[in-house]
């Protein structure tokens, strides 16, 4: 871990808390937390799901070291039953 | 016809599908009745939607429990994208969930008629293809833009029949014979489908493929109705091949004059 991180970890470790919003609902979760923590605390399967942080799609591969932090928007979606457009809800 | 006596696969970007019959998987009353629907149908195409995943209910179950992706080519849709931007969104987000490039490309112009914005659908597809998508759009009875979509890149085309869930059936037969005409990509008729006869109908134009959901899952006995299309879809495949005879005014007797009394 270089210094800068360390700096940065240990900030975010003293609070221990952090507030995140996960598929429009502002969640408290503990600090450190990776995309993969997320997913496993949620019951879901990575391989069922694709997830977005701040607007970046993630690669399933970086859902295990991936920190989410502060404030992060996640967007967690799957596949649902559909056949062509519904009307906006 | 796919596992019956006249094989005839349906050939889109390479890869080769069994059934002429793609279903979607909405409007269902479970998963159960989705399951044996689909597998009534004979599809080995089915369309699903992305949405965000239920994080309240753990115990909610996925569709893939039910359509094993084993089994069948699942094709996410961008259905409910109304902008460009929304649609190239949903389609990455389809190919980061699930494991191949293909997408059923849509972008609604309108809420009432769910018709496509043609405009939106070539630039998105134009965005999507450059990224390696493999893109099935769902356009209009428009042979022009079927056309365009087919130079971007498009290796198949989806025109409607009629608007989605209308179950008017084939409102603009001509046109849709156009685009089979001139357009040299798979052409698979999606959406407006009301019963077995309009599906029997499109394949008899000359359709390569007809998808639907609204005609099988809004039906009565969907499972039933499933089975009807799969008939349908196979029964007008056929009879397209077969080659129709050509309609005359008059009568033609069918028996000889010869040897009567």
């Amino acid at each position: 871990m270089i210094f800068h991180d360390f700096l940065i970890h240990q900030q975010y470790s003293r609070s221990f808390i952090m507030h995140i919003i996960v598929n429009g609902e502002s969640q408290e979760r503990s600090n450190p937390l990776t995309v993969a923590n997320l997913l496993e605390s949620l019951d879901l399967r990575s391989e069922r799901v694709a997830v977005e942080v701040n607007l970046k799609i993630l690669d399933r591969s970086e859902f295990p070291t991936w920190n989410l932090q502060e404030g992060d928007t996640v967007e967690i979606v799957s596949f649902i039953g559909g056949g062509a457009s519904q009307q906006r809800s | 016809m796919n596992k019956h006596s006249f094989p005839d696969p349906l050939i889109i970007a390479g890869r080769e599908f069994g059934s002429r019959l793609w279903v979607g998987t909405g409007k269902y009353k479970d998963f159960e009745e989705t399951r044996k629907a689909i597998e009534a149908s004979g599809a080995d195409v089915v369309t699903v939607a992305v949405r965000r995943v239920n994080i309240t209910d753990r115990n909610s179950e996925n569709l893939l429990d039910y359509i094993d992706p084993k089994k069948y080519t699942i094709l996410p849709n961008t259905a409910g994208c109304y902008t460009v931007e929304d649609a190239v969104r949903y389609s990455r987000l389809a190919r980061a969930a699930g494991i191949s490039d293909l997408v059923k490309l849509e972008v609604i112009g309108d809420e009432r008629t769910l018709f496509p914005d043609t405009a939106g659908l070539i630039e998105a597809a134009k965005i999507l293809i450059a990224e390696g998508f493999i893109v099935l759009p769902y356009t209009n009875d428009d042979p022009i833009v079927a056309q365009k979509l087919m130079d971007i890149g498009c290796p198949a085309v989806m025109p409607l029949a009629a608007p989605i869930g209308s179950g008017l059936g084939i409102r603009n037969p001509y046109n849709l014979k156009i685009i089979m005409e001139t357009v040299k990509v798979p052409v698979i008729v999606d959406a407006g489908v009301g019963t077995a006869s309009d599906a029997a109908l499109a394949m008899e134009y000359g359709a390569d493929a007809v998808l639907m959901n609204t005609a099988i899952a809004g039906a009565k006995d969907p499972i039933m109705m499933a089975t009807a299309m799969r008939y349908a879809v196979d029964a007008g495949r056929l009879a397209f091949k077969a080659g129709r005879i050509p309609r005359k005014l008059y009568a033609t007797a069918s028996s000889p004059i010869e040897g009567m009394l």
